[in-house]
């Protein structure tokens, strides 16, 4: 029994003779999880639970048919692919931004640096408003893209520019501090042993990173669901078009109908449970191919 | 030691007691003189010229001194901060439909509040007109203008503001009577509007902005008194106001919100506010402010001749039959207004 209580690298997660939990050299475990549940459970759980008591008189018969009224159906299939699709262009951009920052030194690095948490410190309010006015047709942006054709400002793709806007940070300060550990001598390592740049980047450099895009991506996509303030001022809210899902749960709530809004929080809450699930999966299966954390 | 350290304890809790207490009693000693009007987005600058009139009439017949709170915002918005438990005293709204909403569901008011006051209980009313860039380069003059293909309309979402509701409702009153009441023709009339409208902003103020600062749309469908001061603010050089011969006529209501008077003993003052807004004096300030007033001889005749004599339909007419029917058939959920955006399927 001793013997084993002793073992140092026993894996997380296992039961423990005498005991649920892993035996810790700092004491306070108990007063530290209560407060860990207590505080969670106001914060978290019970907001969430009111949330599903109150769809839940709808029934699931119900929910199911509000997610499938035309409207809504189609306000999902907007938020939901565009979230998508923004967190995919922020991962990739996010990647780059966070190379250039941690890996080069230059004039004006730190300021940039800080640049990246705007996004998180702007009322999204404002930020809906600056970027509605600088990409609508007469904006700064949005007069250079007219002659083009291209109208962002009041059409799906104002939708994708608001939310690339505030998931951004969330994938560059994942990123950074991994790349900020990874040791620049493996690359080296990999040129001086013959490889070219892009077998070094794709074997050597990226590998490492994934489990930190994943994250990032999980956060920028989960932000991005969520958000009302800079998407309204910028989307159009033309129904079947350009209608975001939290809009339509403000319009239900317009219409005093409180159990439709709340059905539709609850489907998008499932929506968005089911793909942080499925992203936390792939997390931690390419954490164990990888062994890299 | 350990008597000290539970003393010490012991005293910090009763100071923090102290300073919560404190905190409560001076915010609601500072309350116990307020009054809360809660009100929609374009009638800001009216309440911000009557509050303190009426501060000072309160103040010369009872020496109280009294302030009065401003809430803003979308008429059906305000009107579920009231519901959910916001403290109104007065409640001031676009259109009966959002106070009726309050009494049905918090019954704070009595479901007759609207023959307490003279009038459907609107002290003022106004109207819904059109705002075009000035000489009006797409020639418009009327609701059939603003079907022509080509022409972008900026109006707000029905759904969501009240000022949108009486825009839909104009456009729907000239073409029933265009169309004499064949319904089929007005929907298709109302659905050809709506496709001419590329933004549909949340409120009455946004789609003022996207109208007159982000330069979209070829009109913009507007309150009367939020026209006068939209072309005032961003320039009588760059907009000009377009009154067509048929419009409807918007009635915002106003009435005391009882259950919040009664606990907060404030009824006495609310209704004093309330039927201040009907004097003379009040009167004159409301016409000086673009909408139009009840009391017609106690306005300034120069704020009186801005506004043009129009043929002006009201939610009571039989093609609307009143704003309980026109909530359900119109802006209800699978109403009228849902039906336009339906995809043909």
């Amino acid at each position: 029994m001793a013997s084993t209580l002793a073992a140092p690298a026993a894996p997380a997660g296992r039961l423990f003779p005498g005991g649920l939990v892993k035996p810790s050299a700092l004491p306070g475990f108990g007063p530290a999880l209560g407060y860990t549940l207590a505080y969670l459970g106001l914060i978290v759980l019970i907001p969430l639970g009111a949330l599903a008591l109150r769809a839940s008189g709808l029934g699931l018969s119900g929910i199911w048919a509000i997610a499938r009224d035309g409207q809504v159906a189609a306000a999902l299939k907007i938020t939901f692919g565009i979230s998508l699709a923004a967190a995919l262009v922020n991962v990739v951009f996010g990647l780059i931004v966070a190379w250039v920052l941690t890996r080069y030194d230059f004039p004006g690095r730190r300021l940039l640096d800080a640049a990246v948490d705007l996004p998180f410190a702007l009322p999204t309010a404002v930020a809906g408003i600056a970027l509605s006015s600088l990409y609508a047709g007469n904006g700064w942006v949005g007069s250079l893209l007219a002659p083009f054709g291209i109208k962002v400002a009041y059409t799906p793709l104002g939708i994708a520019v608001a939310l690339v806007f505030i998931g951004l940070p969330f994938v560059v300060r994942t990123i950074q501090p991994v790349l900020a550990d990874l040791d620049s001598e493996v690359e080296e390592a990999s040129a001086s042993l013959g490889a070219d740049r892009l077998t070094t980047v794709g074997r050597v450099v990226l590998p490492p990173l994934i489990p930190a895009a994943l994250t990032g991506f999980a956060l920028a996509f989960a932000r991005a669901v969520g958000e009302y303030g800079s998407v309204i001022f910028i989307a159009g809210n033309i129904p079947y078009v350009s209608e975001i899902a939290p809009l339509v749960i403000v319009q239900k709530l317009e219409e005093n109908n409180y159990a439709a809004a709340t059905a539709i929080a609850v489907i998008m809450l499932l929506i968005s449970f089911a793909m942080l699930l499925l992203i936390n999966l792939v997390q931690a299966w390419s954490r164990r191919r990888s062994g890299h954390v | 030691m350990t008597v000290s350290f539970r003393f010490a304890r012991l005293r910090d809790l009763v100071l923090v007691v102290l300073a919560f207490g404190f905190v409560v009693w001076l915010t609601l000693g500072a309350h116990a003189a307020d009054l809360l009007n809660v009100s929609y987005d374009p009638t800001r600058e009216l309440y911000k010229a009557l509050n303190p009139v009426f501060a000072q009439k309160w103040k010369a017949e009872t020496g109280e001194d009294i302030t009065i709170k401003q809430s803003h915002g979308g008429s059906g918005k305000q009107a579920r901060s009231v519901i959910d438990g916001l403290d109104a005293d007065v409640v001031t709204l676009a259109l009966a439909a959002d106070i009726d909403a309050i009494a049905e569901i918090s019954k704070k008011i009595p479901a007759n509040w609207q023959s307490r006051l003279p009038h459907n209980s609107a002290p003022y009313t106004s109207t819904i007109v059109f705002v075009v860039k000035k000489g009006n380069p797409k020639g418009i003059k009327d609701w059939d203008d603003l079907i022509k293909p080509g022409v972008a309309v900026i109006t707000p979402n029905p759904k969501t503001s009240g000022g949108a509701r009486w825009n839909y409702l104009a456009a729907w009153a000239y073409a029933s009577h265009k169309f004499g009441g064949d319904e089929a023709k007005v929907r298709e009339f109302i659905t050809a509007l709506f496709k001419n409208v590329p933004v549909l902003d949340s409120g009455a103020r946004g789609a003022t902005v996207n109208f007159a600062e982000r330069d979209l749309g070829d009109v913009l469908i507007s309150w009367e008194n939020d026209a006068f001061l939209a072309v005032n603010e961003f320039g009588p050089d760059k907009f000009e106001i377009v009154v067509p011969p048929t419009s409807i006529l918007a009635e915002p209501p106003v009435s005391i919100v009882d259950g919040n008077v009664d606990a907060k003993g404030t009824r006495k003052v609310a209704e004093a506010y309330l039927s201040f807004l009907y004097t003379p004096q009040a009167q004159k300030i409301i016409a000086h402010n673009y909408y139009r007033p009840i009391d017609e001889a106690a306005a300034d005749p120069a704020d009186l001749a801005r506004f043009p004599k129009i043929k002006l339909v009201t939610i009571d007419d039989p093609i609307f039959g009143g704003w309980t029917k026109t909530q359900a058939t119109h802006f209800g959920d699978g109403g009228i207004f849902d039906q336009i955006y339906k995809p043909k399927s």
